[in-house]
């Protein structure tokens, strides 16, 4: 009897390798292998030419993050972007799944429309951006008529990074808005049937029944948001072809790791260096978000 | 009473339009950029309907890059066989977290759920060094072999079959199916709307990734096609009208798939969306 469970039980566990072994197989070689491969590396000045070359410098490709002033402004510009981005398509999210959760019709119609950015990929978004900003395209076309300054998007330092924030609002708003929309559908009708009998307007509805009930979602919403903008690459890379410019202006720091991992010589391990910052400052900053505010068990 | 409601109605429905012109106008102005000719872009006029309607631009980007049709099929081969096995083998992992025992099992769930925190610039590197040594740059299995399995959707496999009733498994397995069998035949074709909406999301995720072909394909005959496109808009710096049709015909694959399969996109959302 015992035998023959030990048997059955062996059978099994054959059964669940078999089935995990192409998982296993990627985590080994292309995740959990490459983790440390990237430690090591990140500890070595490493030269690709000829023989591959390894030589271990310790601490020495960290200390280059501080001094480094790209690194800094790299830092600085994907700081600014997480604060603004993050935030403002929060905002919009919510509202536009609150307007549309308002049981109007041809609901569907427009959440159809506003699914469309979410589906195009960012090269194609990236492209039709920038022919909108154009000097004489569309947008400043739209701000001469509605008489506000002209900019020249794409040239200019100071507005470069802005036109990708406003860019990438607008096409990530819309994902998070139906995560939201689902979360809204979950809110039970009589809640808000109660508050109406209570007298209740629809502005006093939005803040006391949806907005804490949303409070979990708006979490998980933050921590993608987060995440998602630390990385940002594709639009940058595209925007200033691939140099992070006009001066620098929209240089992040996914940029930054792929040009001295890829495009300069003998640096690749001081980009496996800044890919560690990267990676501690988002989940410092995931953690201190989760913290602020107070939920668990949202993975 | 009534009359307020209406009056909040029709706000509501002024922020709806206006969100959905804002959101339509750049997909507007792109389509109909599409089908200007040169002389018309380079005027500057701002018409969303174009005054000489052409479909050259269409006919044109064919002829001026003639690795077009190459980087679509190997844009539609990595996709498609990449999501085909992401299908397969994330099932396959959720299945077995789900269902079966075997030591180290809880150890891989919880190393499954830790590589989700991992962003992909830490991999980076080394992948591209692991890749060189194996020779796979510049090559198919380069891009599909380290994505083949994807830990957002094996988590959510895994869910999609924990909640799975077991009585099916257990009636396949007294008709002699082998658990195996039993997978392939009776558990994976009742789990279709999970993979319909998993595979959406795969597809689309290597359909418009632009960071990996960047850095594993350097041949530009092995270029998917975001990185066309972006070389494409390099050659024809000031050419926004072949730039946009470009855009359109990679554009259009994704928009069909979404129009046939739009209720998957949902349910896949409310899936991977945490809930």
């Amino acid at each position: 009897m015992n035998r023959k469970y030990s048997k059955r039980s062996l059978k099994e566990a054959g059964q669940g390798y078999f089935f995990m072994s192409p998982t296993i197989f990627v985590l080994l070689i292309f995740i959990l292998g490459p983790i440390f491969y990237a430690i090591f590396l990140s500890f070595n000045n490493v030269r690709l030419l000829g023989e591959t070359s390894f030589d271990f410098v310790g601490l020495a490709n960290y200390e280059r993050v501080f001094d480094d002033r790209r690194a800094g402004i790299a830092l600085w510009n994907t700081f600014k972007y997480v604060m603004i981005v993050v935030p403002s398509q929060t905002i919009l999210a919510i509202v536009l799944a609150a307007t549309l959760n308002a049981g109007m019709k041809g609901e569907k119609f427009f959440r159809i429309i506003y699914f469309l950015p979410t589906l195009t990929s960012s090269a194609v978004l990236t492209l039709i951006f920038m022919w909108m900003y154009n000097r004489e395209g569309l947008v400043n076309f739209g701000l001469e008529k509605i008489g506000l300054p002209t900019y020249d998007f794409i040239g200019d330092p100071n507005v470069a990074l802005t036109a990708i924030m406003v860019m990438n609002i607008w096409a990530t708003a819309p994902f998070f808005m139906v995560i939201y929309l689902a979360a809204l559908q979950d809110i039970p009708d009589s809640l808000y049937e109660a508050a109406e009998l209570d007298g209740a307007g629809p502005i006093r509805k939005f803040w006391s029944i949806t907005v804490p009930h949303l409070k979990p979602i708006t979490s998980f919403v933050i921590i993608m948001g987060v995440i998602g903008t630390f990385q940002l690459f594709d639009q940058s890379y595209i925007f200033s072809g691939g140099s992070g410019g006009p001066d620098n202006s929209t240089l992040t720091v996914v940029l930054l790791i792929y040009q001295y991992a890829f495009k300069s010589m003998d640096t690749m391990g001081y980009a496996a260096a800044i890919a560690f910052v990267l990676a501690i400052v988002i989940l410092v900053s995931t953690l201190i978000q989760r913290k602020l505010s107070n939920e668990e068990n949202l993975y | 009473m009534k009359k307020k409601m209406n009056f909040g109605k029709i706000f509501l429905y002024i922020i709806l339009c206006t969100y959905a012109v804002v959101t339509l106008i750049p997909f507007l102005w792109a389509l109909s950029s599409s089908f200007k000719p040169l002389s018309e872009i380079v005027s500057g006029a701002i018409n969303f309907i174009p005054q000489n309607f052409t479909l050259d631009n269409y006919r044109q980007i064919f002829i001026e890059q003639e690795l077009f049709p190459r980087w679509m099929f190997n844009s539609v081969f990595i996709a498609t066989v990449g999501t085909g096995l992401n299908i397969l083998f994330n099932s396959m992992a959720g299945y077995a977290l789900a269902r079966l025992t075997f030591p180290g099992k809880k150890g891989l769930f919880i190393i499954i759920l830790a590589v989700l925190m991992i962003p992909a610039q830490v991999t980076m590197i080394p992948n591209y060094l692991i890749l060189r040594e194996f020779g796979w740059l510049n090559s198919y299995q380069g891009m599909i072999v380290p994505s083949m399995i994807n830990a957002t959707f094996i988590f959510m496999m895994r869910q999609f079959f924990v909640n799975f009733p077991k009585e099916l498994e257990e009636a396949a397995a007294i008709d002699g199916l082998s658990r195996i069998g039993t997978f392939f035949k009776v558990v994976l074709p009742l789990a279709k709307p999970a993979l319909a909406a998993q595979a959406i999301f795969v597809f689309m995720g290597f359909w418009n990734d632009f960071m990996r072909p960047l850095i594993i394909m350097t041949d530009s005959s092995m270029y998917t096609l975001p990185l066309g496109l972006n070389t494409f808009k390099g050659q024809f710096v000031s050419y926004w009208n072949y730039i946009m049709a470009a855009s359109m015909v990679f554009t259009l694959p994704v928009l069909l798939i979404y129009a046939f399969f739009n209720k998957y996109f949902i349910k896949g959302l409310s899936l991977t969306g945490g809930k």
